[in-house]
């Protein structure tokens, strides 16, 4: 089974973001960029499948600026086998990437798509739920076990009330939850290696699909700002401020 | 505007996540709800009494059961033939949903929106809630999937919806669900509760956790929640996650015990009325958001402060 890992390049998870003063969007200028962490763990999900024999080839693909060749490289040296760059300096929304994930997955006959339930700059949580709808495949989201047998995969998921898991037929889609798994770092002879795997350069015509965004941002602001409250000096204190506020008598 | 609100609800009762969603849908137009499962009725009866519901869509089917969104929705679709809007809460079923009804109606959802602007703009978070994005869709019919702690709840009782069964979509055989270990709450559920007391990486061990946070929980009548640090450490399962990719709640007071305030875990308790901070190092992030703060071993807090309530 051929296995097909979008990826993202977003802002790195460490960097505070900061909104821009004329409100037109979050500043990336000279701001660390690294792969989606849930796309990270998307990678090592697929790496492991392989490693059981269950995938017999790892294509990672983004869509993204020239820039985000550098993320599947980093795909490539954590062990993916090759990569496909969708260039583009626009914004594509969620749906318009969904579309082209879905040409790609038809082109590559991937039996499982894996990406990240959500990337941490527009936090959506779109893209996974949409590529499966355009291939009428089934759907495991928020997955933290994957388990494949014959023609179906058991999808374990983080659900509101706890653990719950599905059973889909193949071809599926699985969107990672953060205890999936925790990927691995890249060696340096794996980085050297990743250098000279095939990565193959696409445009979004080269698909056909209409990138027409349907969103328009406004405007971007921070959020209300909470000021620090006061300090009280013991658990005497404490207990004073909770009868306050009428939540112990 | 007509819009369609997916009820959410578990082992037969409806749950209040779909208020907040009813009030989000309700400064868009007319509220109409869609209740999909098997064996329903009961939980359709409810829905029908939400104050402002119009007509209550009644999908009873064993292909509804546990929402599977690969059933589920081809039968929101068909729906939306004569609905201007689909909104959902932003709970797992609605996330898991949500996008699919997007994608095969030709769409872009608003995810997890905080505000309705207008009947074409809303606000809502990106970025773990660091930017506030204002948003305007072009789209024909709208999906949404909303911020619970965003909206106040509709109430549950006074209004007088009319039910309508409508005709099952059928199981299209791409999934079936195969169990769920869904913890059994002795206290309040997270998202709903007043308080709530949570628990950080401080506190060492799962019994560890038990033994110092509970009782003080239980003083309180509060719910139990925990920082993603503590999760992963395996202290409490995964439901206790309070943060961008656990919980996002707003109670009266929230209690942080030996949580020191990560970004991540700000992002799903900022909003709280009241934030109390007991943590022994003084510089930690979270006494930056918090009202009240109390620099201490927990281990000798915890117990005295239970002790005196």
């Amino acid at each position: 089974m051929k296995l097909l890992v979008p990826v993202k390049r977003v802002i790195d998870y460490n960097v505070k973001p900061r909104v821009k003063a004329d409100g037109s969007g979050v500043d990336l200028s000279n701001v660390k960029m690294s792969m989606n962490p849930f796309d990270e763990i998307a990678v090592e999900e697929a790496l492991r499948l392989k490693e059981k024999g269950v995938a017999s080839e790892i294509v990672a693909v983004s869509v993204g600026p020239a820039k985000a060749q550098e993320t599947l490289r980093t795909a490539l040296a954590m062990g993916a086998d090759r990569a496909i760059l969708i260039e583009s300096d626009a914004e594509i929304e969620p749906l318009a990437v969904a579309k082209l994930l879905a040409k790609v997955a038809g082109e590559e006959a991937s039996g499982m798509v894996i990406l990240g339930k959500q990337a941490i700059d527009d936090d959506s949580n779109q893209t996974g739920q949409m590529l499966a709808a355009l291939l009428g495949w089934a759907q495991g989201t928020f997955a933290s076990k994957v388990e494949v047998s014959g023609d179906a995969v058991a999808v374990t998921r983080e659900v509101d009330g706890g653990l719950e898991t599905v059973s889909l037929k193949l071809p599926a889609i699985v969107t990672t939850d953060l205890r999936l798994n925790e990927p691995r770092y890249a060696s340096l002879p794996n980085i050297m290696k990743a250098k000279s795997k095939p990565l193959a350069q696409k445009k979004p015509e080269d698909y056909g699909v209409d990138l027409t965004p349907r969103l328009t941002t406004l405007k971007v602001e921070e959020p209300p700002k909470r000021s620090a409250g006061i300090k009280v000096a013991d658990v005497d204190e404490l207990v004073a401020k909770l009868k306050a506020l009428g939540v112990a008598a | 505007m007509k819009t369609l609100v997916w009820v959410e609800h578990e082992g037969g009762a409806l749950k209040d996540a779909t208020l907040s969603a009813v009030t989000a849908a309700s400064k868009l137009g007319e509220v109409h709800l869609i209740v999909a499962g098997a064996g329903v009725g009961g939980v359709a009866a409810e829905a029908a009494k939400i104050a402002g519901v119009g007509k209550v869509h009644v999908a009873d089917d064993a292909a509804f059961d546990h929402a599977l969104a690969e059933n589920v929705a081809p039968l929101i679709v068909d729906l939306m033939g004569h609905h201007d809007a689909f909104v959902a809460p932003a709970t797992s079923n609605g996330k898991n949903i949500a996008p699919r009804v997007a994608a095969l109606l030709d769409v872009m959802q608003l995810s997890d929106i905080l505000s309705v602007e207008s009947a074409d703009t809303f606000t809502r978070p990106t970025y773990a809630g660091n930017a506030i994005a204002t948003v305007k869709t072009s789209d024909a019919k709208l999906v949404i999937t909303v911020r619970g702690t965003a909206f106040e709840k509709a109430a549950k009782d006074g209004g007088s919806g009319t039910i309508e069964a409508v005709s099952s979509t059928g199981d299209k055989g791409l999934s079936s669900f195969v169990g769920a270990e869904i913890a059994k709450l002795e206290r309040p559920e997270l998202t709903s509760a007043k308080i709530i007391v949570s628990g950080g990486r401080a506190l060492k061990d799962g019994p560890t956790f038990e033994s110092t946070i509970f009782p003080l929980a239980d003083k309180l009548g509060a719910a139990v929640g925990a920082s993603r640090a503590a999760v992963d450490a395996g202290y409490v399962p995964n439901d206790y996650q309070v943060g961008q990719t656990g919980k996002i709640v707003a109670p009266e007071v929230y209690v942080a015990v030996g949580i020191s305030g990560a970004i991540q875990h700000l992002a799903g308790m900022k909003d709280s009325k009241t934030i109390i901070a007991i943590n022994k190092d003084e510089d930690a992030p979270i006494f930056q958001v918090a009202d009240i703060g109390l620099v201490g071993d927990l281990f000798t807090v915890l117990p005295e402060l239970a002790g005196k309530l």
